[in-house]
């Protein structure tokens, strides 16, 4: 559940740096609303159509990039056709889809590990050690948490299941809450009572 | 780090990984309208209404960087920066807004909260405020008219609403048995 779709590879689209990426994906798509026409569209198409081609990203893995996307992206087609004509339909289709592709490139060529690092390194620098500790802190704790709200919740429908009890929402949402929160304050505790200047006292 | 802090960072953790085990949920599907209802979005109701609106929204905050970096959290097993730049982008930075609102309205009812008024904020928070960041966001991206934007996601709503029933009774039930927000 928790890998993200990282192609490995060693090109200069995989080892620029994480941060370079975001920067360059905000910008693509910041210009191709600000100067709308078929040239820049035309010319992001071809440099991603390049990166594409240099990070050696396999057919196969575009098309489920941007299969998911599909669905909406026809939707809007149709609604354009009735607003404008084809060729403006055409046109935003393909902006959603340029602009899909390229995020898509970015999590393709870049490990979750290293955008979370860089992140985080990037939030130490303009924020003060102790949030950005806080927000580390915070990104590992979610990591460890997901595993074991989905076995709180795994063990609470089978409690209900034996107790003949049927499987309706708020049956098993309610006490999946209770004791995840009840959870959540044994590893606060935890925490406070191993922190290298012992618990505060309130 | 305070004590408080330290519990604050641990509830807000936590109910990102309560998004993320929501988002496994295969999405039902309405018999009449056809459009697929998740779970996802139940979370940030409750998100709110039980952390209140600080740590509600910041635990959205949490959830949606770990969607960006490309883990596939979202229901249907999405991820990835992509996910923001489609049409329904605006829903998904919406969901920090929204469970802002609903914590904020859950926390001034606190003393007389109730089925009737959590079902209130969650209907206010997590759907009016949530569709009048999500809407606008359809308009431009792909350049309809606000109307026909607001056209098309009306079939969303009754799905929202059923939602807002069971955000509701949740967060009423844990008030009583495990409260987190105090009371002003």
């Amino acid at each position: 559940m928790l890998t993200s779709d990282y192609v490995p590879g060693d090109s200069v689209v995989h080892r620029a740096r994480p941060l370079i990426k975001v920067g360059l994906l905000f910008l693509v798509c910041t210009w191709l609303f600000v100067r709308e026409g078929w040239l820049s569209l035309a010319a992001a198409g071809l440099v991603l159509v390049a990166f594409f081609a240099i990070a050696r990203i396999p057919p196969k893995i575009v098309v489920a990039a941007i299969r998911p996307a599909l669905w909406v992206l026809g939707l809007v087609f149709v609604a354009q056709l009735f607003l404008a004509d084809w060729r403006f339909a055409g046109f935003v289709v393909l902006r959603f889809a340029v602009m899909i592709l390229a995020a898509s490139l970015l999590t393709l060529t870049t490990r979750t590990s290293d955008l979370v690092e860089a992140i985080e390194r990037a939030l130490g620098r303009i924020l003060p050690a102790r949030s950005a500790e806080a927000i580390s802190l915070a990104l590992s704790l979610c990591m460890r948490f997901i595993p074991r709200v989905r076995d709180i919740f795994e063990e609470v429908k089978n409690a209900q299941r034996a107790r003949g009890l049927g499987t309706s929402w708020r049956a098993l949402v309610t006490p999946t809450i209770v004791r995840a929160l009840k959870s959540a304050d044994e590893i606060a505790r935890a925490i406070v009572a191993r922190s290298p200047d012992g618990p505060h006292v309130r | 780090m305070t004590n408080d802090t330290t519990r604050d960072i641990v509830l807000i953790a936590l109910f990102a990984a309560i998004m993320a085990v929501l988002g496994v949920f295969p999405p039902i599907t309405l018999p009449l309208i056809g459009v697929p209802i998740t779970a996802q979005s139940l979370g940030v109701m409750l998100a709110g209404g039980i952390l209140g609106a600080r740590r509600g929204a910041l635990s959205m905050v949490l959830f949606l960087v770990l969607v960006a970096v490309g883990l596939p959290l979202l229901s249907g097993g999405r991820g990835g920066f992509a996910v923001f730049l489609g049409p329904s982008g605006g829903f998904l930075v919406g969901w920090i807004v929204a469970a802002f609102v609903v914590g904020l309205t859950i926390e001034r009812l606190w003393p007389r909260l109730g089925h009737v008024n959590a079902f209130i904020a969650c209907v206010f928070g997590g759907i009016i405020v949530l569709y009048a960041i999500g809407i606008p966001w359809i308009a431009f991206a792909a350049e309809i008219s606000i109307a026909q934007a607001f056209v098309g996601s009306m079939p969303f709503v009754p799905g929202d609403l059923i939602k807002a029933v069971i955000a509701s009774a949740v967060i009423v039930t844990v008030a009583r048995s495990y409260p987190v927000i105090t009371s002003p």
